[in-house]
């Protein structure tokens, strides 16, 4: 995913998407914390893991 | 003026019996504890608050008490939190500027009141990482906590101001939280016991929320009997948690002492023998050879783990705070904005993912655990870093410091598995460092047990800093 995601582009959506507003001079830093969630979900994302298996917070009603 | 500190400085079990033996009062111990932190904290930034009239209130009711002929667990032992805990009468700011806006609380959350009713002596709110994202104990709006060891170090975080008083003798016990590593991050930086329990053992109510399927509360301390004491004492059954699981009390303090025999201990290899500077495994090493462990054991996908912990942490906290974000961005401290601003803006897909991911890494530590008994492994890469450190090497590269300290931590409180940190000093070093002594689900009794063993035989230690 690293390789493929482009943080500017998603920010650029994102932000005004969520309603945020991003400072020109914190820009930066969003954008290298955007790559680094974005390396840590590929690292989970390319585990295979069966469909079968369900996220791990349950619900009881 | 120096404090007469005498009483002070001997461990929470001490004080405690020498109050209800009323070879001392509790109204004594608790004018030391205010006079400590009058002439500490100016210099170390432990405390946000201090409660010094409820604090002498309650030391008269507790030396009434015994007067009366109760003899309450914790008579007298003074005791702080971090300032996410709801505190009646004080505004819980959460490391915040933001939440200062807020009313101040209007009872004390479930632990306090549970330690007030043990007969603990409540002096302060203590300071925090901004929101408990953080592993330094640095904050834009209070300062950064300072390691009383050395306070050009830092704290560790986020419980950065438990770490700071209670290894500077101002207090005997912090109630601390921990997400990612809170509480074991600045008890290795700290040279302090720290007890991370099972997730869903402790009642979480009235503290503020920083991201609800991983936090934990615990507490920290000098000695692993001051943290069975307390662990004790906090377990209660809590509706207003949901996240509390239905568990039975579990005594720690009665076995405590019956040693590590039959105990199978391993140390963790792989992820956790990498990246970290030579004393991560040096402490492991030295806690290992003083328990006679030989073993080691792979934790399954560990650094995806803490990938996984990682990204729900990041997503999950900035959910929380998106109305914020979007209104008082500028409020926010650097050093936690430009994070929480970056979860708010994460796909789905990722934070689902990586709970999926969560399930199957439980199955497989569970599966671990019919082999093991406990498991060895450094609680923080390094000694406390340099106050103000912004970026570290690992393994070859620059990265940033913030999240970094936590990679031992991270992939272990993932599944909510109870962890005592327990503090080395390595020959001739001048700062400790922490190793998590981790144990199976609902068995903090086997991690306090280890953790008694070591201090019994002096392996481990949590001496009070020169000030």
């Amino acid at each position: 995913m690293s390789e493929t995601f482009d943080a500017q582009t998603h920010l650029d959506a994102m932000a005004p998407a969520m309603g945020l507003t991003i400072d020109p001079a914190w820009q930066d830093t969003v954008i290298a914390n955007l790559q680094a969630t974005a390396r840590m979900a590929g690292m989970v994302g390319s585990f295979a893991l069966d469909d079968h298996v369900e996220p791990a917070p349950v619900f009881v009603p | 003026m120096t404090p007469d500190t005498g009483i002070l400085h001997r461990s929470a079990t001490e004080i405690a019996a020498d109050v209800r033996a009323r070879r001392t009062s509790a109204l004594e111990v608790t004018r030391s504890a205010i006079a400590a932190i009058e002439a500490h904290n100016g210099s170390l930034g432990a405390f946000t608050d201090i409660t010094a009239e409820r604090a002498l209130r309650e030391a008269e009711t507790v030396d009434k008490a015994i007067a009366a002929g109760n003899a309450p667990p914790l008579a007298g032992v003074p005791y702080a939190v971090k300032n996410l805990f709801d505190i009646d009468g004080v505004v819980t700011r959460a490391g915040s500027k933001i939440n200062r806006d807020n009313p101040p609380a209007s009872s004390d959350g479930t632990l306090v009141r549970q330690m007030r009713d043990a007969g603990a002596i409540l002096v302060g709110g203590l300071n925090m990482g901004e929101y408990a994202y953080d592993f330094t104990g640095e904050n834009a709006h209070d300062g950064p906590s300072l390691n009383p060891h050395n306070p050009t170090r830092m704290s560790g975080g986020s419980s950065g101001g438990c770490g700071t008083a209670v290894a500077a003798g101002m207090v005997a016990l912090a109630l601390g939280s921990d997400t990612n590593g809170s509480i074991r991050v600045p008890s290795s930086f700290c040279g302090l016991f720290g007890l991370k329990p099972t997730f869903g053992r402790l009642s979480r109510a009235g503290t503020y929320p920083f991201c609800t399927s991983l936090d934990h509360l615990g507490p920290m301390a000098r000695s692993a009997h001051d943290l069975a004491l307390s662990f004790d004492v906090l377990q209660a059954r809590d509706p207003e948690d949901p996240a509390q699981a239905d568990r039975p009390f579990l005594a720690t303090e009665p076995t405590l002492a019956n040693g590590i025999d039959g105990l199978r201990v391993a140390v963790a290899d792989g992820y956790f023998r990498e990246g970290g500077a030579p004393e991560a495994n040096a402490a492991v090493d030295h806690v290992a050879a003083a328990l006679g462990v030989t073993e080691m054991v792979t934790v399954p996908e560990a650094a995806r783990a803490r990938a996984a912990a990682y990204v729900i942490t990041n997503s999950e906290s900035s959910a929380l705070h998106l109305d914020r974000l979007r209104s008082r961005a500028a409020d926010f401290d650097p050093d936690t904005r430009d994070r929480f601003l970056t979860g708010a803006m994460l796909p789905a897909a990722w934070l689902v993912q990586a709970q999926r991911f969560r399930a199957w890494y439980h199955k497989q530590m569970l599966a671990l655990f019919e082999r093991v008994d406990a498991i060895l492994a450094p609680a923080t890469p390094f000694h406390a870093l340099p106050s103000g450190t912004k970026t570290i090497e690992m393994d070859g590269q620059t990265v940033p410091a913030r999240p970094n300290i936590g990679i031992y931590t991270q992939p272990i409180s993932f599944v909510g598995l109870p962890v005592v940190s327990v503090p080395v000093w390595l020959p001739n070093a001048t700062l400790p460092i922490g190793v998590q002594v981790i144990a199976p689900p609902w068995r903090e009794d086997i991690a306090l047990r280890i953790a008694a063993a070591l201090e019994e035989n002096g392996a481990v230690s949590a001496p009070i800093a020169g000030l």
